[in-house]
């Protein structure tokens, strides 16, 4: 099976960019809208095919999907090591290229709606054409260096993209945060690459991620403080991951990238770049499942099962209804981080691996939905905060079903997509770890009620008085919402267990009752708390809140956690390592160099009369050598 | 041959020759006195030219004809200089060297 014209699935959308950005002036924004989505609509039909063939037309061999790899070599190091250029097909890479080619169409099209107007409307779509590019090379990498050029690139289009609007000094400030957050992450990432490469020889996944490959079965032949040089590497790599992902200690970055225009949101920072650091893990799992018996495996479960907590006690507090959800991603990708790490590798024990990638792909559609909708609202009410909303299921019907339906989804409530993926996530963490399982259940009941009192809040409520009388929004921006409304309540029902799991081979998964049940009623629970508090004006949560004291004002300042950065950064980094290192710089460094130049220029200065232009200067200079000479000789022939 | 006269001694006269030459040619401040010191030193080699063809080789008339030579290159030599000093006269109305100085550095 030749499945090579996948490499289309990132070029169309590069050579839009190009186009788009080239000829930028030259092209009208009704165009250049046009030409975004049909580039896309081109990827996204390339990526179905692709996915049709793969998984539908034979490539199972003895039961196990093959992978179909094509690369050429782009640098060669040594025999082994070289770093290749090409493209990886295998379950998750087109499971990845289907979400990206999903939301990023849906997106495409909410945009020539949503950007209607604005100044920089092709640069726009040209900035999301070449995310789009980037994500997708991103999925289909060969190798562990192509990835992370990849993986640059997109944090290079996120960045462009936050601060789209970049006459807002927040924007700005945003995405440089943004994108030295994830740089700082991407330094563990760069050094994780080159342990692999020096200690294993080689970049290639499939290499890499052999079971029985040198790679994995040498892991204990070197080692560094106690840990497998290789546990290190992945660790770091990790880190990478975690940067990306924003998860715990380096999520300061996501809600702050909320300054981007709303479908950036949607599409960058909820559905595609941010679950990039789960699809990492997910690509190198073998290795993370069987090196040192999983140790850093067990760092991705509890990194992850914490952040889904911390991000979900956060997201409550929140008054920005973007920073709810950005805060609410995060707790979902720490979800399926949790999930990754609880996993096992053959058979059914690869529920946790399945179930992460189901949930990526369920939350990519809910999540991209519930920003959508938010976008859809902020269209309408031109206000980010939850205090200027409410009521407004009368004016705007549509998003207002939509959002509730997403709503039920990542609430998990059947038969919605994200109750069967939940469900999984839940069963594999309950099999492996119950601390991760009751974390992973209470969070559950958190999300259900961040999200309801979202809905209720901005739709039901007080009746707020419009100045403007707000109104449903055009199609083009309404249309998204529906496909993805749909796709969130029929996600559930494609059996993942058949096509994705660790082995490339399929398992049947079945519903596990008892754990569900629980799953549903505390979903329900937080609901109808929700429902309490929120769903007419009253002050029971305000009292419920004071009853926390402290620890509410703590949540809402999201736990301090930038100011501690700050501090870090700031007074103790930049004041007592950063300053003296550059006067000594100054002082020393550059002061050797200036004093040489400084040297020349004065001696030059006070010699350069020798030179004075005067020919009988310079005769005279020649006759006294001459007379020199000559006396010289003289002196030796006589003796 | 001129006799009573040996090669020492002429050779020690267009020595004297050329030094006052080389001598006036440095220390001169004046571009014309400059130009007449180089036709010093000319004059003394052509000189030794014509000395030394005559008592080394007394046959032959290769010395004599590259002085000749020598004298027509001269010529022209300070006829184009003469004209550059005029030149220079008329930007500058001096022929002094130092006058010409005001390009240095």
């Amino acid at each position: 099976m030749n499945l090579s014209y996948t490499i289309l699935i990132p070029l169309i959308p590069l050579a839009v960019f190009l186009l788009l950005g080239i000829f930028n002036k030259k092209i009208k924004p009704a165009v250049s809208g046009y030409i975004g989505v049909l580039g896309l609509t081109a990827s996204a039909i390339i990526s179905f095919l692709a996915a049709y063939q793969y998984f539908f037309v034979n490539t199972k061999v003895n039961g196990i999907y093959q992978p179909f790899i094509e690369k050429t070599v782009w640098m060669n190091f040594t025999d082994t090591l070289h770093i290749d250029m090409g493209v990886l097909v295998d379950p998750i890479s087109i499971m990845m290229v289907i979400v990206v080619s999903i939301v990023s169409l849906m997106v495409h099209i909410y945009s020539r709606g949503y950007m209607k107007g604005d100044d920089g409307y092709t640069k726009f779509f040209a900035f999301l054409s070449l995310f789009s590019f980037s994500m997708f090379g991103l999925v289909l990498s060969t190798n562990l260096f192509q990835i992370y050029i990849f993986w640059e690139l997109v944090g290079v289009s996120s960045y462009l993209l936050i601060g789209y609007y970049y006459t807002k000094p927040s924007a700005v400030a945003a995405a440089k945060k943004a994108f030295i957050v994830t740089r700082f992450a991407d330094l563990g990432f760069l050094i994780g690459i080159l342990i692999i490469g020096y200690y294993t020889g080689t970049y290639d996944f499939e290499t890499l991620n052999n079971p029985e490959g040198s790679a994995i079965v040498n892991w204990a032949s070197s080692s560094f403080m106690g840990l497998s040089v290789l546990t290190w590497a992945l660790i770091l790599i990790f880190m990478g991951g975690a940067g990306k992902s924003a998860m715990f200690p380096l999520h300061i970055w996501l809600p702050d990238a909320m300054e981007g225009p709303t479908p950036v949101s949607a599409l960058i920072h909820a559905a595609t770049m941010v679950v990039a650091g789960v699809f990492l893990v997910a690509r190198l799992f073998p290795m993370y499942y069987f090196v040192e018996d999983g140790f850093a495996l067990n760092i991705v479960a509890f990194v992850g099962a914490f952040s889904s907590l911390f991000a979900a006690i956060i997201a409550i507090t929140q008054t920005d209804i973007k920073r709810v959800l950005a805060f609410s991603t995060m707790s979902q990708i720490g979800y399926m981080m949790l999930a990754l790490g609880v996993s096992g590798y053959e058979g059914h024990d690869g529920v946790g691996y399945m179930a992460s990638m189901f949930h990526l792909f369920t939350h990519a559609m809910f999540k991209a939905l519930l920003f959508l909708c938010a976008g859809s609202v902020i269209h309408a009410v031109h206000s980010n905060y939850l205090k200027d909303m409410g009521g407004l299921r009368k004016y705007m019907p549509i998003t207002n079903i939509t959002f509730l339906i997403a709503a039920l989804a990542i609430a998990g409530v059947p038969p919605f997509a994200g109750f069967w993926s939940k469900d999984e996530i839940l069963v594999a963490a309950f099999e492996h770890n119950k601390l991760i399982y009751y974390v992973g259940v209470f969070v559950a009941g958190l999300t259900a009620f961040y999200m309801f009192r979202l809905y209720f809040g901005i739709f039901w409520g007080k009746n707020t008085k419009y100045e403007h009388a707000p109104h449903e929004s055009p199609l083009s921006m309404t249309f998204p919402l529906l496909v993805l409304a749909l796709l969130s309540v029929v996600a559930g029902f494609i059996p993942f267990s058949e096509f994705i799991t660790p082995d490339r081979v399929g398992f049947e998964a079945h519903l596990n009752y008892p754990l569900a049940a629980v799953a549903v009623t505390v979903g329900l629970i937080g609901i109808v708390l929700a429902y309490i508090f929120y769903k007419k004006e009253n002050d029971l949560s305000d009292k419920f809140a004071n009853g926390f004291g402290v620890f509410y004002k703590w949540a809402y300042d999201k736990f301090y956690f930038d100011e501690i950065y700050l501090f870090v950064t700031k007074k103790i980094l930049f004041k007592r390592v950063a300053a003296p290192i550059a006067k000594f710089d100054k002082k020393y460094v550059d002061g050797t160099m200036v004093g040489i130049g400084n040297t020349t220029v004065a001696t030059s200065e006070k010699i350069k009369g020798l030179q004075s232009g005067k020919v009988q200067d310079y005769a005279f200079a020649f006759i006294a050598g001459v007379v020199v000479i000559a006396l010289v000789f003289i002196y030796l022939w006589t003796n | 041959m001129i006799s009573g006269v040996s090669i020492y001694e002429i050779l020690t006269v267009t020595s004297i020759l050329f030094f006052i030459g080389v001598f006036g040619f440095i220390t001169r401040k004046n571009l014309i006195s400059i130009l007449m010191s180089i036709e010093l030193i000319l004059n003394a080699s052509v000189i030794n030219f014509v000395v030394i063809n005559k008592y080394l080789y007394p046959d032959m008339l290769q010395g004599v004809l590259f002085s000749l030579f020598i004298i027509a290159v001269a010529a022209a030599e300070t006829a184009l200089a003469v004209s550059i000093i005029i030149n220079l006269y008329r930007q500058i109305s001096s022929v002094e060297v130092k006058d010409t100085e005001t390009m240095k550095y």
